[in-house]
């Protein structure tokens, strides 16, 4: 063996140890979710799904997942919208301030979600807004508008401008070429958009602790299981549904971008 | 009098002109176009930090806020001991988590840029899965795994490997460090991978050629080259830890305690949120120097590499 494929051996084990590491607390709560046993631990007690059936005659749990859902698909249209405009502007015009005005709307990305979330408190309850699930779909706005447009600017540059010009020359008006033109070219990379920030809002807490008031979204009603030792199996359990479900609609997303992205490589 | 009407009639017309005109350049249609998402960021994210920062200077008189100008807040913030000691350590917490994440992935994202091949798009996306599923949930693994009864312990209790639990896992600093850097493991993958993917192979080649070994040729190129990206993965992993609020409280114990928690204790039970703001304030400025200290001593370590 060379000094070279010994290097490359020992990168490779380290990247696979690396992507176990990453992977295993994210596998091991659905492996307890199946376990016979009311506290996680080794070795293994048997298999059951009645901390899953438990689950399904929870009002409380189905009250939160109402409220999640609705939440995320309002926070995934309307920052796929936002998304769409900062996107755009980004991509197709040179302006003054443009670094200023991505920069800000950008800047949840990196700032502490705390920040954010005492900030539109403070803001909210000064305006005398109550709390309610509108106010976490503000919230989570501010925080899924980045990932859209990260994802929408990848959209906007893998198609050609001309064809918007060709529609406009022949006599589409700006609307015609936004609905037949710009939408249908952008059409995997909003759906790609809709799914992430629709994950996004439904694992979100922190935001949502600080503006829920007494409508919880699943990620709050957990937390307020947690108090509860007794509960967590059925914590678990849940936990493993809506990992499953991000997986899910993570990968989709993903699917129906890359499969674009090969369209759009196979034309040029 | 008409004169002057007309003058001024005109006035605005050409006005008129000059903002139509405006609106159709290129500029115009711009700001027309971010101007949605602009203003609302500017309305619910800029807006409602000058009005933290503005609270930072008032003071909590009962149920109401005394709106005249104090620094007692900030005096209280930086002297009293427990916020010293809480800002001290979520300082410590973010440096370090920052540190681990950015040595533990650049050698992923290393791989990742040069052996990926046709396969880059599909690493990313796995290595980046787990970042976004399950915030909460991630930590609530590591409670799992890290408890006095849990995964890690029993495990090695049934193994016959330890006989007595470990109760030093859970509960402190090391246990938040562990937890928050798993959490951003993939995000640091991100820049540095881009980063990685700007470098110019045929610098390497050129450098091999002329008898450098892969050790001198990573040191002297790829490192230097790859600074950007070092910065912005320490940057976008140790601001947002500093203020991380779930891993102290479940993973961390009275031992992990950070700042965040005692920001939330003062806009929730005890109700001083002026004080809470100058918490907030405080930690932001601290992060945002130490991040500047930081960029300048890597910029000054790239410098000494060449």
């Amino acid at each position: 063996m060379t000094g070279k494929s010994i290097r490359k051996g020992i990168i490779t084990a380290y990247v696979a140890l690396y992507v176990a590491i990453l992977y295993f607390p994210v596998l091991l709560l659905p492996v307890f979710s199946f376990n016979d046993s009311a506290t996680p631990k080794l070795p293994l007690a048997g298999f059951t799904l009645k901390w899953f059936s438990s689950l399904s005659s929870n009002a409380t749990m189905h009250n939160a997942a109402w409220n999640s859902l609705l939440v995320g698909i309002s926070a995934a249209l309307l920052s796929t919208i936002l998304g769409i405009c900062a996107a755009r502007a980004i991509t197709r015009h040179r302006f003054a301030g443009k670094g200023i005005a991505s920069g800000l709307i950008m800047a949840p990305l990196i700032l502490p979600e705390i920040i954010i979330a005492i900030s539109l408190l403070v803001v909210l309850l000064g305006a005398g807004i109550e709390l309610s699930l509108l106010t976490v779909i503000l919230g989570h706005l501010l925080i899924c508008v980045p990932y859209s447009v990260t994802v929408l600017v990848s959209g906007f540059e893998g198609f050609d401008p001309s064809m918007e010009e060709a529609s406009r020359d022949l006599g589409e008006t700006t609307w015609g070429t936004l609905r037949r033109v710009t939408l249908p070219m952008l059409a995997p990379s909003i759906i790609s958009s809709l799914l992430v920030t629709f994950t996004i809002s439904l694992d979100e807490f922190i935001l949502a602790f600080f503006l829920s008031g007494t409508e919880p979204t699943l990620p709050v009603y957990i937390w307020g299981q947690l108090r509860f030792a007794a509960k967590l199996p059925n914590v678990l359990a849940l936990g493993s549904v809506m990992i499953a479900a991000s997986l899910i609609m993570l990968t989709v997303a993903e699917i129906v971008r890359r499969r674009a992205e090969a369209r759009t490589a196979a034309k040029t | 009098m008409s004169g002057e009407v007309s003058r001024r009639l005109s006035a605005g017309a050409v006005m008129e002109r000059t903002t139509g005109k405006w609106l159709r350049s290129d500029a115009g249609q711009g700001w027309l176009t971010i101007s949605p998402p602009f203003v609302y960021a500017l309305l619910l994210l800029a807006g409602p930090i000058l009005v933290i920062i503005a609270n930072s200077f008032w003071t909590q008189d009962y149920l109401t806020i005394d709106r005249t100008f104090t620094l007692k807040n900030y005096r209280e913030a930086l002297t009293e001991p427990i916020y010293r000691d809480l800002l001290f350590r979520s300082l410590f917490v973010s440096v370090a988590v920052s540190i681990v994440t950015v040595v533990l992935a650049y050698p992923v994202a290393w791989f990742v840029s040069f052996h990926g091949g046709k396969y880059k798009g599909i690493w990313l996306f796995i290595i980046t899965v787990p970042f976004w599923s399950g915030y909460l949930l991630r930590i609530l693994s590591w409670k799992v795994i890290l408890g006095f009864n849990g995964v890690l312990n029993t495990g090695l209790q049934y193994l016959h490997i330890i006989s007595e639990p470990l109760s030093s896992l859970l509960y402190n600093v090391n246990a938040v460090i562990i937890t928050l850097a798993h959490s951003w493991a993939a995000f640091a993958i991100l820049p540095l991978f881009v980063s990685l993917e700007k470098v110019d192979r045929t610098l390497l080649e050129a450098a091999a050629d002329l008898g450098d070994g892969p050790v001198r040729r990573f040191m002297r190129i790829t490192l230097p080259l790859t600074m950007p990206g070092i910065i912005a993965a320490l940057m976008i992993v140790m601001i947002p830890t500093v203020g991380d609020y779930v891993t102290p409280k479940l993973v961390g114990g009275k031992d992990g305690v950070m700042i965040a928690n005692a920001i939330q204790a003062q806009f929730g039970k005890a109700a001083n949120w002026p004080l809470g703001a100058a918490l907030a304030v405080s930690t932001m400025i601290i992060v945002g120097m130490l991040s500047g200290a930081m960029v300048l001593l890597l910029l000054g370590l790239k410098r000494l590499l060449r």
